[in-house]
């Protein structure tokens, strides 16, 4: 982390029923390491949790980990909200088994980038230091 | 020069015929000429305490282990396809997966659940779901595990009930309930309410079940999560152990003494799961040597008597965190390996991830390529012939040794210090293993440790499968189709009945009462998961998460 910036914060979130929280864990490692301040958001948060966390922690970022499969319609809830809560400025990204052929979909829904199972670590930590708008 | 061995196993149940290749038969068992009193002591034969070589004298020979997928979706018709496709492919038991809204106590018509229907696994709100699931399928002739924790006490009054609607009396019944919860907290996730409720809730399925249906292991104590959320090889045997033992002093607690109840508990070890590198040889050992550990424990610590007590009951879940995603047909050279540690480690039953792991529930040919894979294994490699052919071998015997004392000093580590379960509550346990799966994902990474097709001898093939090719593709009318069953189900209710159920079942909540009898009347009534649930959180509270990073 350059010195004189600002830290980037984000929050790591866990959205619906899915318990599987090994990747979400490794990520936060993986940030933190990277200098970055991040706030998890623990399991089966709902979108309005998640939403009102970032407000009032001021995040930069909201990283969601999907692993059920069941996340195109969490990622429309959550960006209906976001919308309507004035946060254009917070980057959400989104990471776990995400399917290929949902990935347009889910960026014209406002999700900034998806990280599925190929993704590795320094790729998302890159891509949050080059778009974060901290 | 190590002889075929007589241990009596041919006298006790017939053994099937074997040939090497030169048409000389195959012994079931070998062993040394002269056992001197260290062989006897660690080793013995198969069998015979401590266990070392299997709880069965003659296993395979005897009958070949249960081969066992994972499987469920949807709704109950649509599971109930999947089953008698499985069992018409050769499968010998079933593995049922319940979506994660029956898993979390949920009912198809919440909101909250709303992504989720049918989605994972079989939605099951009712008996009636149950009994659905279940057409045509004897269950007193085809045994059932059941993936289910914080709801496996509800769940499983539903599958009594679906048997009793069956005319299958309750003795008969053979199947397992994972019901462990600790491991939900550790690692899996599907908690509901804090972990004492939730092992009361634990103990009185187990104390039922030794009672009243003996052949249903009350709980399966799970290694496979805890090494999928970031276990070394001997933590991964360690924590299950460390569980047991907490569920084992909760029910001697009650009065009970380990060979009224032990004998209904059996474990679901890892093969292929954790950080750090596998190792065949390494997994096999773990596997004999927690059978080792086991027996020791039970026989001089806790005073048991009878053998059941002290056999080690495992099923084995080859593990999907090194299924990769790159070249996913590599995986199942993968599972093979596993696989192969698992039987020649003496398992009683294999569940494996499937080659598309990495990407959505298995395909209908990733499934049946699974079963082959046992199948190949039973029936073309003579490896089933023999009972523990590695024994006696100066590597296998080394590494069981030294994977023993490493599982034996965590257990001791913990054991000396309360026991696990403040450990789980503080989230100590969770940081750990947070940790050492960053670490394993770092060396891979930095190629430290390597992962053919991934970080080593990669292509650049055409990534068919996140395109979606030949995958199981989801049925978005599950919900709607699930929604209606239970609005039909509720409609036909006696709703005072329904009311008067819930109240008696809050009421046993305060109490010290078992609660299974009572999930069981409240399921003849149809009471729903969700409504069931909502009474038990009322008694229990709900569960908040320690700090797990």
């Amino acid at each position: 982390m350059e010195s004189g910036t600002k830290r980037i914060r984000v929050l790591m979130a866990k959205p619906g029923l899915d318990g599987h929280d090994r990747g979400v864990k490794v990520i936060i490692h993986a940030l933190r390491d990277a200098g970055m301040e991040v706030i998890y958001s623990g399991l089966r948060q709902t979108v309005e949790q998640i939403v009102s966390v970032a407000i009032q922690e001021n995040v930069d970022v909201i990283g969601l980990s999907i692993l059920s499969g069941s996340y195109m319609g969490i990622a429309r809830r959550l960006m209906a909200r976001i919308r309507e809560e004035g946060l254009d400025d917070c980057l959400v990204i989104l990471g776990g088994n995400i399917l290929e052929r949902d990935v347009a979909q889910l960026k014209s829904l406002g999700i900034a980038e998806v990280f599925n199972h190929h993704a590795e670590m320094a790729e998302v930590v890159s891509y949050i230091r080059n778009n974060a708008a901290a | 020069m190590a002889k075929p061995k007589d241990n009596g196993a041919k006298k006790e149940r017939p053994v099937r015929e074997a040939a090497y290749n030169s048409g000389k038969p195959v012994p079931v068992v070998y062993g040394p000429d002269a056992p001197d009193a260290a062989y006897r002591e660690k080793i013995g034969l198969p069998g015979e305490y401590p266990y070392t070589r299997g709880i069965y004298p003659t296993m395979y020979r005897g009958s070949l282990w249960t081969m066992r997928q994972y499987a469920g979706f949807s709704t109950s018709a649509d599971t109930n396809a999947r089953f008698h496709f499985l069992l018409g492919n050769g499968q010998t038991g079933l593995s049922m997966a319940y979506d994660l809204p029956t898993q979390l106590g949920l009912d198809s018509d919440d909101e909250a659940a709303q992504d989720d229907v049918g989605r994972l696994g079989v939605a099951v709100d009712t008996a009636q779901d149950m009994a659905d699931v279940f057409e045509g399928i004897p269950l007193d002739r085809v045994s059932v595990s059941h993936t289910i924790n914080s709801t496996a006490a509800i769940i499983q009054a539903f599958w009594l009930i679906a048997a009793e609607r069956q005319g299958v009396a309750l003795e008969k019944l053979r199947g397992t309930f994972q019901n462990d919860m600790l491991k939900e907290y550790i690692g899996r996730g599907t908690w509901i309410f804090p972990p004492r409720p939730s092992m009361r809730l634990v103990a009185d399925v187990i104390e039922y079940n030794a009672k009243h249906c003996p052949r249903v292991n009350a709980i399966s104590v799970s290694a496979t999560h805890i090494a999928e959320t970031g276990a070394t090889l001997a933590q991964d045997v360690a924590f299950p152990i460390l569980n047991a033992l907490a569920y084992i002093r909760e029910l001697t607690g009650r009065g009970l003494h380990v060979d009224d109840f032990v004998p209904t508990m059996s474990f679901h070890l890892s093969v292929g799961g954790g950080v750090g590198p596998f190792n065949l040889l390494e997994s096999i050992g773990k596997l004999r040597a927690a059978r080792r550990i086991w027996a020791r424990t039970m026989k001089e610590k806790y005073g048991a008597k009878n053998p059941k007590t002290m056999q080690l009951k495992f099923s084995t879940g080859n593990c999907g965190s090194r299924m990769a995603a790159r070249e996913p047909l590599n995986n199942i050279v993968r599972q093979t390996l596993y696989t192969l540690a698992a039987v020649l480690g003496g398992t009683r039953s294999v569940n494996m991830a499937c080659f598309d792991e990495a990407f959505e529930i298995p395909s209908d040919e990733s499934i049946r390529t699974a079963l082959r894979i046992q199948q190949v294994i039973a029936h073309e490699s003579g490896v089933a012939d023999t009972v523990d052919p590695l024994a006696g071998g100066y590597a296998v015997e080394a590494v069981t040794d030294q994977v023993e004392e490493e599982i034996q000093a965590i257990v001791d580590d913990y054991e000396s210090r309360g026991g696990i379960v403040p450990f789980i509550e503080s989230g100590e346990i969770q940081r750990l293993l947070a940790r050492q799966a960053y670490e394993h994902q770092r060396k891979i990474a930095e190629g430290e440790q390597v992962w053919v097709g991934v970080n080593k001898f990669t292509s650049e093939e055409e990534d068919r499968m996140s395109a979606g090719e030949g995958l199981y593709e989801v049925d978005d009318s599950v919900l709607e189709k699930q929604k209606e069953r239970l609005a039909r189900v509720k409609a036909a209710r006696d709703e005072g009945e329904v009311a008067a159920q819930l109240e008696k079942l809050a009421r046993t909540c305060e109490s010290k009462e078992n609660l299974v009898p009572y999930l069981m009347d409240a399921a003849r009534a149809r009471l729903t998961v969700g409504e069931m649930t909502g009474v038990m959180r009322g008694a229990f509270g709900a569960y908040v998460e320690p700090s797990v990073v």
